[in-house]
């Protein structure tokens, strides 16, 4: 056997090597660069190691974010799949109806996050909102700007209304695949419509809800544009979450280093709630047919 | 106990068919009786498949009716008909075990204690043989061992009178083929219970069943034992589905003397000629088998000249190709005989070479 050292092909790797050096590699570097650093000025610098880190960690107001952030995402998490899966079993199956439901569905997907956040505060206004009107025209004491229950309310609500379509399709898409020898079989065996859907249609829907659970965790984890319309963190800090704790913290008080500390600590949990996530999904999996 | 009768029946997927090519299945009258092992075989898209979720009320007709036990059906879903479906590829509920799938339509018709669902489920999971895997997900299984467990769940029933089998071997092993439908056969003969098997394999056909319906654009053409089939096909198609390879056919000219064909008059019994002639009609066929053309050296009087064109070896026997006129008549030879070399002669053994007017069998009736 000749093997042939082609070192010329190396060359075609380049261009692949350079984007995800620029779009990822350098700018983590940097960050974590920033993280054990304080920087004054550009030849100014002290080495902090893990100060930054440990500061971090230990602020209780970021320790309320992310608390919050955890309450955040598993509400609407609870929320968005069994209501995804019901609005998928309720669509219709075909003809024109099919195409128009999907249409309808997905209308929410496809409007900015930010422009989300405006449509739903002028929503929720009590003078000109229909929302806010409608609750307090029934005597519902409703203000986003003074209650934290309103305010978290409504952005649970925004978010149910803007991403419970990707589960909706996402899980319709999933049933369409399953084969109708499956429901003709639950016929003849007389499965009651409960049994059918928790024998056919969960099963199959296991593995587009993977999915669709992990996008939404990491999406809603990392949420910022919506809420920072809609309350802009308030009232207090109540719906201020942990991007936007972030960015003040970067942006608005310029403090680079506990920052790029913080990026960090948030970008591990991330990784690893959605490791954890998924891999305890895997195991299940593994488990019912491990035994072949 | 269930007697299958399908009256006048005749279905269309289109609301309004204009045609007889708009019927997926057109006007048949037909009966599976109790507690036979019944295949129907076909070629892809000649309405097996709906034939059988007519009977199984997937599929309601469209004209006729369904009785089953004189009783009509048509109406009643397929939950409250007594029968049991195995499809093609096997259905079984993944994240149950082997045991909570076979207990499943018990447990669905309520009414027994678990005491009873255990007898029942041991019962037919040692038929199955797959009392070892009670206790595994039903996931993990192989797919001849999931096809079970579906036929499965139609055995534990004891309300179930008839099973429908929608060519349920597609998915397994040639090898382990086989085995399930000895199994299958074994189950038959174990329990009373009728059984459709639905095919367009002639061979799974004739070693499942006892008798073969046949069916052609929607019609089933002929119902007979595997033999019959063989011997006496009652419509060309039979003879050309049937039989590896199929029937030879060839168009002979009617004359005042009789069949021509090919300048030699070919005899038949004066009572099939005469139906024939009476028939008026001009499509005429002679049909023989390749197993029961006679192959020889010389011409004689009962003999017709032909040229071998091409010999097969098919290991335990031959196929020889001759010229016959202008057709090409195929003749199944045992692997000892020789083969002349060009020149020969044919012979058509008067009991085996078959007439048919517009595509049926004409035959002398019978004393």
């Amino acid at each position: 056997m000749n093997k042939i050292e082609n070192n010329k092909a190396w060359f075609f790797v380049i261009p692949v090597f350079v984007v995800v050096a620029f779009s990822a590699v350098i700018p983590l570097m940097t960050v974590v660069n920033y993280s054990v650093q304080d920087i004054f000025g550009a030849n100014s610098t002290f080495w902090t190691g893990t100060e930054w880190y440990r500061q971090m960690l230990r602020d209780p107001d970021l320790q309320a974010a992310l608390l919050r952030q955890f309450a955040f995402s598993f509400a609407i998490l609870a929320i968005e799949v069994p209501l995804g899966i019901g609005i998928a079993l309720l669509m219709p199956k075909k003809g024109w109806a099919a195409s128009a439901a999907l249409v309808l569905v997905a209308m929410p997907l496809l409007i900015p996050l930010n422009v989300v956040g405006t449509i739903w505060q002028i929503l929720a206004r009590t003078d000109i909102g229909l929302l806010g009107w409608s609750l307090s025209s029934i005597g519902v004491d409703y203000n986003i700007n003074a209650n934290a229950a309103d305010a978290w309310f409504t952005i649970i609500l925004m978010d149910v209304w803007h991403w419970t379509p990707l589960i909706a399709l996402l899980s319709y898409s999933g049933l369409r695949a399953i084969p109708d020898a499956y429901y003709q079989a639950a016929r003849i065996d007389r499965a009651s419509r409960w049994a059918v859907f928790r024998y056919i249609q969960l099963p199959k829907l296991s593995n587009v809800l993977v999915i669709g659970v992990l996008l939404r965790f990491m999406d809603s984890f990392m949420i910022y544009a919506e809420p920072f319309v809609l309350t802009g963190g308030g009232p207090g800090s109540s719906t201020t979450f942990l991007s936007q704790a972030l960015t003040t913290m970067a942006v608005g008080q310029f403090d680079l280093g506990p920052a790029a500390a913080f990026s960090i600590i948030y970008f591990l949990i991330i990784l690893a709630v959605s490791w954890v996530f998924y891999t305890a999904i895997m195991n299940a999996q593994k488990d019912k047919s491990a035994q072949q | 106990m269930a007697e299958i009768t399908l009256k006048t029946l005749a279905h269309s997927y289109s609301k309004n068919p204009s045609g007889p090519e708009d019927y997926a299945i057109r006007k048949m009258e037909h009966v599976w009786a109790q507690g036979g092992a019944y295949a129907l075989l076909g070629p892809s898209g000649c309405g097996k498949s709906t034939l059988l979720n007519i009977i199984s009320g997937l599929v309601t007709p469209s004209e006729g009716d369904v009785l089953f036990d004189g009783k009509r059906m048509n109406e009643l879903p397929p939950e409250k008909r007594n029968i049991a479906q195995v499809f093609q590829f096997p259905v079984i509920y993944d994240t149950m075990t082997v045991y909570d799938n076979l207990a499943f339509p018990l447990r669905n018709q309520g009414g027994f204690s678990e005491e009873q669902i255990r007898t029942k489920v041991h019962e037919v999971a040692d038929v199955l043989e797959l009392s070892g895997e009670l206790s595994r997900k039903a996931k993990g299984l192989s797919a001849d061992q999931k096809q079970k467990v579906s036929m499965g769940r139609g055995l534990v029933r004891e309300d179930v009178t008839a099973i429908l089998f929608d060519e349920p071997l597609t998915v397994i092993d040639p090898q382990l083929k086989w085995r399930l439908r000895r199994k299958l056969k074994q189950i038959h003969e174990r329990f009373d219970i009728t059984m459709v098997y639905v095919t367009h394999d002639q061979l799974e056909a004739s070693t499942f069943a006892d008798k073969i319906a046949l069916m052609y654009e929607g019609q089933i053409v002929q119902f007979g034992t595997p033999q019959e089939l063989f011997e006496r096909p009652a419509h060309t198609f039979v003879g050309y589905f049937i039989g590896s390879p199929g029937m030879n056919f060839f168009e002979p000219r009617l004359t005042d003397e009789g069949l021509m064909f090919n300048g030699k008059v070919i005899p038949v019994s004066d009572q099939v000629l005469a139906k024939v002639r009476s028939s008026g009609s001009d499509n005429i066929k002679l049909g023989i088998r390749p197993e029961f053309v006679t192959l020889g050296a010389e011409a004689t009087d009962q003999r017709y000249e032909v040229t071998v064109t091409g010999v097969e070896d098919l290991g335990t026997y031959r196929l020889v190709d001759v010229e016959f006129g202008a057709v090409t008549v195929k003749v199944r030879i045992p692997e000892d005989q020789p083969v002349p070399s060009d020149a020969a002669s044919i012979g058509f053994p008067e009991p085996w070479l078959k007439v048919y007017v517009d595509e049926r069998l004409v035959e002398a009736d019978h004393e």
